[in-house]
């Protein structure tokens, strides 16, 4: 079975609302859990602010989908990097961000983070090993 | 399509699922249980109730097998297993508890 196991990137370079991109993608995300492959997520460019704490979206007249990110631990999606400079270029840090975990089962179900923050250059290498690529 | 229930009526997709997930009560899940041969129980009732708490805090419905997991974290071991639930919601606990509950098709159900 090991070897039908692929890696699969979900790359989010867009702002959360104004296009549909964002929820599509986290849509997809949700779904593709079912096939249990080897998920992560990347956040880079403006799709960092996917991320980003106290969305309000009633002015926008949009479904404020963002507490669906909290529900990606359940799904075994627990591996979500977030690019340093990309915040850094738009005054973000991490405390800008939900805290997102997930409970890991081989540890005793411990609370742990889903976020990972990884500079540029180790972003291009963690998508070096990736088989699979969306990219929204 | 669309069902009536308490003296209103709900509007449905072709599925059967409430179009407008903010008319939901308890009425509407009863006249659906109806229409599928069962009688709501306390017990699935607290599936119900347990699904409307894991939208309103996650604004989706879950896959079944999250469903699964959480009610085994939440409500017990001997309630989080495929075949306790699937005695209370024959059709799937996932679509037809859902429907009953006034949330969409679950998200990554297939």
């Amino acid at each position: 079975m090991s070897e039908q196991i692929k890696k699969f990137m979900y790359i989010n370079r867009r702002a959360p609302y104004g296009t549909i991109y964002a929820w599509e993608s986290l849509e997809v995300v949700l779904i593709g859990a079912a096939f249990d492959q080897d998920v992560s997520l990347a956040f880079m460019d403006d799709g960092v602010f996917q991320l980003v704490k106290g969305q309000d979206t009633v002015d926008v007249e949009m479904k404020n989908f963002s507490p669906t990110y909290k529900a990606l631990g359940d799904y075994d999606v627990t591996n979500l990097y977030v690019e340093k400079e990309s915040l850094e270029e738009r005054g973000l840090t991490l405390e800008d961000l939900m805290p997102l975990t997930y409970e890991d089962e081989d540890d005793d179900w411990a609370e742990k983070d889903s976020i990972r923050l990884v500079s540029r250059a180790e972003m291009a290498d963690i998508m070096d090993e990736q088989d699979v690529f969306f990219s929204f | 399509m669309a069902i009536e229930a308490n003296g209103k009526t709900f509007e449905t997709d072709e599925e059967g699922y409430l179009t407008n997930l903010g008319e939901w009560e308890p009425a509407v899940a009863d006249v659906m249980a109806k229409e599928d041969d069962l009688e709501l129980t306390d017990e699935h009732w607290e599936i119900i109730n347990f699904l409307r708490e894991y939208y309103e805090e996650y604004q989706i419905a879950p896959a079944v097998r999250v469903l699964t997991k959480a009610v085994g974290k939440r409500l017990g071991k001997e309630k989080g297993n495929s075949k306790y639930l699937y005695s209370l919601f024959p059709y799937g606990p996932g679509k037809q508890a859902c429907r009953f509950a006034g949330l969409p098709k679950p998200t990554g159900c297939i």
